[in-house]
């Protein structure tokens, strides 16, 4: 009865903004599928969760085959999608050194994401750079915006470093949209050139898909290597009790610090193979939804942990573009998804080991 | 030392008399906008003294206060209400858009924060962020995309003085804001619930080990907040005459600065804070580069939180959270 009354109670809620034919669609919407999911708990309820034994390591090596055979086994825009997705893990795994091991919530990654993917496009169309020298300078200048940004995180913790991020993002993304003399406003830079290794343009998808793969396996290699070093553990220590691992010992500045220009760094990385893939960027694609989708994604995953952020990127990337005519209802979903995993699942659907 | 200050004021002194129209011209523009962050700003002020959970979903409230005025006042026009007496059919819109928010307000605590009330602080603002991209595209799903543009029903004069004109809308705005706060400072320092709040703020256990009930106090908190956003969306819609469903998230986060501006968790610091974050974009767009305008709040937010965490008038007692 009160479930019912509750049911009510949201149709009463949707009335102004549906109407009364769209409320009581979606009161008798949500009393039907509730009624569903009550029988369907009631037959399989009693069945115990399979513990499946995974082998992560074979797991993991025939995941890795299939993605180097995958441009020759799908269509090319498969193969488009799985570009975003390596860009998309690339930017998570960043995103996760912050959020996921050191226990900082960053809302404003899309900066270091956009700082990336512009210093890229300027450095090769304005300047006139290759790809491989710009490159290294966007590294460089990333994981100098995350070093700086650094300095507010020392002294803020929990949810006000979350704003204070958020705010920084926001400015980013301001100044990209409004120094029209440099960045060309909301119009955007064009004509942003492939890269050429040896003199060979990586210009056709799946030579492109190959290069951002390789870089992609790479960063999950080292992020997973540091976090299993003496860094990593000290970033799990400042997560865990801030104050605790300053009194064992533990430089918390300076493992912030690293933590932060570590994470920028990958963003940058990201950025940049974004640029050089779409040959356009503009404004557009910074925004805060852009660093809350990101978010999304390791939380799906399992937080601070490697192959949960892929798995999330993964499902986040893929999901959408598997079930277009669902688009509209994506964002929808998502918000709704954030909300059930922090009350039923806070630890992510693979839970990392520590 | 004397010359060469002298220039500075030569300079600066008659252009600001001769901008004195303009100075007051941002300065009436400021309060009205102002006295709107004043109103969501408290709501996340309330939530955050009893809570310590900074509300992401708030703006959108006050993004949902907005499309009821327009919906509600859409409803009384079509029943001929409207025609009959506008002043009534403003009232009515004003009470039932404030009722429906604060049932949203009521229903997101309910569901979205009180299941996580022991989990550790980031899983509340994870949670928090989820409701606010639920809400909006909720909206935008039910009610479109595009811009809703508020009912041309309400008659605007214009009062001018020397050069600076201020429409009765705005007068309207600031006046009815004055009042809620006001009102809202008499209902939390004279009445019974008021003093339970405050008991709440302070401390929840002590508070509930002396018979209060902290779950309806905290429902009241988030019923107030919504009701106070409801009143500023609706005097936004009819300000501007649009409203989209992306509007909540800006004005969130600046009523948000507002609320640490001015010390968060203290009503009168919200009050302050708003009226002053108002004042400062609408004089740094005046002044300095309406471009900018949105990234005053900001960069304001920024410099108060590492230089002075506790705001203007926030307690400075014990460690920072």
């Amino acid at each position: 009865m009160k479930k019912l009354i509750f049911m009510f109670w949201c149709a009463l809620l949707t009335l102004p903004f549906m109407g009364i034919r769209g409320a009581a669609y979606l009161f008798f919407g949500i009393a039907v599928s509730y009624g569903f999911y009550v029988a369907l708990a009631n037959m399989f309820g009693k069945i115990k969760k399979p513990d499946l034994p995974v082998n992560m390591k074979l797991l993991s090596t025939a995941l890795i085959i299939f993605s180097f055979a995958l441009p020759f086994l799908v269509r090319d825009y498969y193969t488009d999608v799985a570009i975003l997705v390596c860009i998309y893990i690339l930017l998570a795994l960043g995103v996760n050194i912050v959020i996921g091991f050191t226990g900082l919530l960053h809302l404003g990654f899309a900066a270091f994401y956009g700082i990336g993917a512009y210093s890229n496009a300027l450095l090769t169309t304005a300047l006139g750079l290759d790809f491989w020298s710009a490159l290294i300078l966007t590294l460089i200048l990333s994981s100098l915006a995350g070093f700086l940004l650094a300095f507010p995180s020392l002294r803020l913790r929990g949810d006000y470093l979350a704003i204070v991020t958020l705010g920084f993002g926001e400015i980013i993304r301001l100044v990209l949209n409004n120094w029209d003399s440099v960045t060309r406003g909301p119009n955007g830079i064009s004509n942003i050139p492939s890269p050429v290794i040896l003199g060979f343009e990586i210009s056709s998808l799946k030579y492109y898909y190959y290069l951002v793969l390789l870089f992609m396996l790479s960063a999950a290699f080292i992020v997973k290597r540091v976090q299993r070093s003496r860094t990593g553990r000290a970033w799990l220590a400042i997560r865990e009790d801030e104050t605790a691992a300053e009194a064992m010992g533990i430089n918390t500045r300076k493992y912030k610090f690293m933590a932060l220009t570590f994470g920028a760094f990958w963003a940058g990385l990201a950025g940049a193979l974004f640029a050089s893939k779409m040959h356009f960027v503009s404004p557009e694609s910074f925004t805060f939804m852009e660093s809350v989708f990101v978010v999304c994604m390791i939380i799906l995953g399992g937080l601070g942990s490697v192959p949960g952020v892929i798995f999330g990127s993964l499902i986040l990337v893929l999901l959408p573009e598997l079930l277009r005519d669902f688009q509209l209802y994506r964002m929808l979903a998502l918000g709704a998804g954030l909300v059930l995993m922090m009350i039923f699942r806070p630890d992510g659907l693979i839970r990392s080991r520590q | 030392m004397l010359t060469k200050g002298l220039p500075f004021y030569t300079i600066l002194l008659p252009n600001l008399l001769k901008f004195n129209a303009m100075f007051f011209q941002q300065i009436i523009n400021g309060l009205t906008v102002g006295g709107v962050y004043a109103l969501i700003a408290l709501g996340y002020t309330l939530v955050y003294g009893i809570l310590e959970l900074i509300n992401f979903a708030h703006g959108e409230i006050y993004m949902i206060g907005a499309y009821l005025g327009i919906i509600f006042l859409g409803i009384f026009t079509a029943a001929g209400l409207t025609e009959y007496s506008l002043l009534l059919s403003l009232v009515l819109t004003f009470i039932m858009s404030t009722l429906v928010c604060s049932a949203y307000g009521f229903t997101v605590e309910k569901l979205a924060y009180k299941p996580l009330r022991n989990a550790p602080r980031l899983n509340p603002l994870i949670s928090a962020i989820g409701v606010s991209i639920f809400l909006q595209n909720y909206v935008m799903l039910t009610q479109g995309a595009t811009d809703k543009v508020f009912p041309h029903v309400i008659p605007v004069t214009i009062i001018e003085f020397s050069n600076v004109t201020m429409t009765t809308l705005q007068l309207f705005i600031i006046i009815v804001s004055l009042l809620l706060m006001a009102g809202l400072h008499l209902f939390i320092m004279k009445t019974k619930t008021g003093k339970a709040m405050r008991a709440v703020a302070q401390d929840k256990i002590m508070a509930s080990l002396l018979g209060i009930n902290i779950d309806r106090i905290i429902s009241v908190t988030f019923i107030i907040g919504s009701g106070l956003a409801a009143v500023a969306g609706l005097m936004v819609a009819m300000y501007y005459g649009l409203v989209n469903y992306s509007i909540g998230y800006l004005v969130g986060i600046k009523a948000f600065t507002a609320a640490v501006l001015g010390g968060i968790g203290s009503v009168p610091g919200a009050m302050i804070g708003g009226l002053v974050l108002g004042l400062i974009e609408s004089l740094g767009a005046g002044y300095l580069s309406s471009e900018y305008k949105d990234a005053y709040a900001f960069i304001i937010l920024i410099i108060i939180l590492l230089v002075k965490p506790t705001g203007l008038l926030g307690k400075s007692e014990g460690p920072r959270p």
